[in-house]
């Protein structure tokens, strides 16, 4: 009876260590967006001679979709771990430029690297919100069938793409 | 001492500011009392303690005009949080759906309660 308090008092102990230890950050919400087909929209090109970006775009074969900005700090260093997987695994990357300008967009793509294959203007993150987006940069890996598969909050890096693009798309492929 | 209890009496009475500029309402003021109940159970995701209403973020500030901009377009107060829950999942809302899976969750204090009356009075009984 004397021993109650204590084991108690070790259960919740344990429970919050599992809960603390596991790793999982608690600013990254998982979304309701997996196993839905992408929204429908359709964004005009961010630059003059590249193309815009729509949900027609994603039909045929798998594709990452970034969300990003040239005011955005980590979106900066993803730029090279996104030119790897299109150029590795021959997929599309399609930005969704998030509430940008050209002329800033197009100086940053020269000065960080530009992996997309067409990048679409959501200047007012309309479409980022049909997205279930809640900051950039965030990814998504679409199907062939256009169905969202994941979604990837924060930078990508390249450990990133061995530990979880990569088997991913090896089975979407498939 | 007069001082002391006014200053006291203030901050009882003082209540948290709304983040909800004046450009952002709805001219209707039905409209508008509507969207702002709507917005104080919606979870602001990038600061997640806060409700839309209250929060200065960017994103809290998309979502509450999206609110006003569904609702002035003849959505009812249901349509536009369902709206949001099927992009953002319900950890949109600030208090969590009454379903199966949050049954213990939403029981667990009054099983707490009921644990603790119990131990109170096996206790009082013991000790005469």
């Amino acid at each position: 009876m004397r021993k109650i308090p204590f084991i108690l008092f070790i259960l919740l102990a344990g429970f919050f260590a599992v809960l603390l230890l596991r790793g999982k950050d608690p600013a990254v919400v998982e979304s309701a967006m997996i196993g839905k087909p992408a929204p429908v929209f359709d964004l005009p090109a961010a630059l003059k001679g590249k193309a815009g970006f729509s949900s027609r775009n994603l039909h045929g074969k798998p594709a990452l979709v970034n969300v990003f900005a040239s005011w955005c700090l980590a979106c900066r260093v993803e730029q090279g771990a996104l030119e790897k997987i299109a150029k590795a695994e021959n997929i599309p990357v399609y930005g969704l430029n998030y509430k940008d300008t050209p002329q800033k967009l197009a100086a940053w793509l020269q000065k960080f690297g530009d992996p997309y294959t067409a990048i679409g203007a959501d200047r007012d993150g309309r479409t980022a919100i049909d997205w279930g987006v809640y900051g950039v940069p965030e990814t998504f890996v679409v199907d062939a069938e256009g169905v969202i598969r994941y979604k990837h909050v924060g930078a990508v890096t390249e450990n990133d793409y061995r530990d979880i693009f990569k088997p991913l798309l090896a089975e979407l492929k498939k | 001492m007069r001082a002391c209890f006014l200053f006291l009496l203030l901050m009882v009475l003082s209540f948290s500011a709304a983040a909800v500029e004046p450009g952002e309402m709805l001219k209707d003021p039905v409209l508008e009392a509507r969207a702002r109940e709507i917005s104080k159970n919606l979870r602001c995701l990038v600061c997640q303690g806060e409700a839309i209403d209250d929060s200065n973020s960017d994103f809290a500030k998309d979502l509450r005009v999206l609110v006003r901009t569904r609702l002035a377009a003849g959505d009812t107060d249901d349509a536009v949080v369902n709206f949001l829950r099927d992009r953002y999942g319900d950890f949109i809302l600030l208090k969590p759906p009454v379903e199966n899976k949050t049954l213990l969750l939403w029981l667990t204090p009054f099983l707490v309660l009921g644990a603790g009356l119990c131990a109170a009075f096996a206790i009082i009984r013991r000790k005469p």
